[in-house]
């Protein structure tokens, strides 16, 4: 094997006190695949992205970003590293534009040398890279607006194409259609799904079954901080396991 | 009328170094959670150094004045970079003990400038200009409140530029408004501290010189005096605000100059009074992000 896969989870152990939040969690997530991780509250799905993200670092076990060991690395190298997340609350920030706040999220992708000084110009690789970002989710029209007056699915639009901006690896969604009309759900599906046809790896925490169970090519169910099972949406709805732990409980 | 005028443009006068100080206060504490009591004496330092450079190569002109002023910015800019570098990163997220560290270092400061400057106020040459006055509507302005006026203007306008204009601008702006999630862009947000800790201390660098004309001398209490008023006006602007800041400068030093005169010297009563009506009335400042 001379391929790494894009993230890999090896032994993920988090004890908090004399509480297992995460026990003995393996997971390896090949290049371009979207995985979708359900399981009830609690389940520690929230704390397997803070621990993939670098907020959390694991009492035991490594967790490795094409290959490489990042167990030890901070959120920053990480998000440099090409990992990117968005959060369940809204990572904007109110008091910029809409192409300000991509903009921000693009310059992370420029050199460290690049002066104190410069402009960013409209010509600027950044401005580009944040113009073309917000095409592809369908928000450039709204370039110019204040991001604080979006509505929540429009901000869940923009915090993907900052994300697109960072041109990362691998993509982690916290529950990207919480706090989202109904009304705005089959569109951001669509956008989520085109991430996902670029070839972007993206890991998914959602509520929302049919979006996980339609855009998934593979879902981890976790259970008391428990990787239950890790397969096809079809093989997890069949697994009895699986049933009885979260399907069950939820019906 | 007359009186009104002299009292409006010293008070912006005064009120452009409550913002040279101010400025930096606002931004670092805005960026970063840091209230950097040690604010004061990069003022001090500065204005010190400053005069010292411009009486050794020219005293009493204009070029002297501008030795000194340059000599401030660099020194006030150094200084805080030396600070937020050697000091404050090391105890970042600790609110507390950075504000232990920076009582800790002007307390020091103004002990250091006293043993080496004296406890006494030292009296300053100026440009002849600068000491004469020039007729406004009927009031008699001394001339150094426009060059006051003129300077803050003009950092004001430098920072917004910076601010809106630069790709660290940016950084900074978001940083103000949630810096760990600029952090979970992957930004190192810790490099942009130094440069505002930069901006700030150099603001407050060319304020130290101004100050020394404003008064006419320099002394090592001159950054205490200013830095607490400082204060109230960013946390009457907003902590955070730039705008706030210039708002509240103008607000704070006009309304000293008229209590002053009018209500009997209760200039710095008034402020106080003011400030507790702004911390019960809008505890976030007139312009400030929501708690």
């Amino acid at each position: 094997m001379t391929d790494h896969a894009a993230l890999e989870l090896e032994h993920v152990t988090l004890r908090i006190g004399g509480a297992h939040i995460l026990k003995d969690v393996s997971l390896s997530v090949p290049e371009g695949e979207m995985l979708g991780v359900i399981g009830p509250n609690g389940a520690g799905k929230t704390t397997l992205f803070n621990i993939v993200s670098g907020v959390l670092r694991p009492t035991e076990g490594a967790v490795r970003l094409a290959g490489a060991d990042v167990t030890t690395q901070p959120v920053h190298r990480r998000a440099a590293a090409g990992l990117g997340r968005t959060f369940q609350t809204s990572s904007l920030f109110p008091a910029l534009d809409v192409l300000e706040n991509v903009r921000l999220a693009a310059q992370v992708r420029e050199g460290r040398a690049a002066s104190v000084f410069r402009t960013p110009r409209r010509t600027d690789a950044a401005t580009r890279r944040a113009l073309a970002a917000l095409e592809e989710v369908g928000m450039a029209q709204r370039a110019g607006a204040g991001a604080s007056g979006l509505s929540h699915g429009e901000k869940r639009k923009v915090e993907i194409a900052m994300l697109i901006a960072m041109e990362p690896r691998v993509i982690l969604l916290d529950e990207p259609m919480a706090g989202v009309g109904s009304a705005d759900v089959p569109a951001l599906t669509e956008v989520i799904r085109g991430l996902h046809r670029g070839g972007r790896t993206v890991l998914m925490v959602e509520h929302h079954m049919d979006v996980v169970l339609g855009l998934a090519d593979r879902v981890a169910v976790m259970h008391h901080g428990e990787l239950l099972a890790a397969d096809s949406p079809e093989a997890v709805m069949a697994n009895p396991t699986v049933q009885s732990a979260y399907l069950g409980s939820a019906a | 009328m007359d009186t009104l005028v002299l009292l409006l443009i010293t008070g912006l006068g005064l009120g452009a170094l409550y913002f040279l100080v101010a400025s930096g206060l606002s931004l670092i504490y805005g960026l970063m959670g840091v209230l950097n009591f040690a604010h004061g004496a990069f003022l001090t330092i500065a204005a010190f150094l400053g005069w010292e450079a411009g009486r050794r190569i020219s005293d009493g002109t204009w070029t002297g004045l501008a030795i000194s002023a340059l000599v401030g910015i660099l020194v006030g800019a150094t200084v805080a970079v030396l600070t937020e570098v050697l000091i404050i990163r090391r105890l970042y997220e600790r609110h507390i003990e950075q504000a232990l560290v920076t009582v800790g270092i002007s307390l020091a400061a103004v002990a250091l400038f006293e043993g080496i400057w004296g406890t006494d106020p030292i009296y300053t040459d100026r440009p002849a200009w600068l000491t004469q006055t020039t007729e406004i509507l009927g009031a008699r302005i001394p001339n150094d409140r426009f060059l006051l006026i003129a300077c803050a203007v003009l950092v004001l306008g430098g920072i917004v530029l910076f601010l809106r204009r630069t790709r660290y601008g940016l950084i900074i702006r978001a940083g103000v408004e949630n810096r760990h999630m600029v952090t979970a862009l992957g930004i190192d947000v810790r490099r942009s501290f130094t440069l505002v800790f930069a901006i700030g201390g150099a603001a407050a660098g060319l304020g130290g010189v101004l100050a020394s004309v404003y008064y006419g001398y320099v002394s090592a209490h001159l950054g205490s005096v200013l830095l607490i008023f400082a204060f109230i006006v960013t946390v009457i602007g907003g902590l955070g605000s730039l705008t706030g800041a210039a708002i509240a400068s103008v607000l704070v030093a006009v309304l000293q100059q008229f209590a002053n005169f009018y209500l009997g010297g209760t200039g710095d009563l008034v402020v106080v009074v003011l400030l507790a009506a702004v911390l019960l009335i809008r505890p976030r400042g007139l312009m400030g992000k929501a708690a």
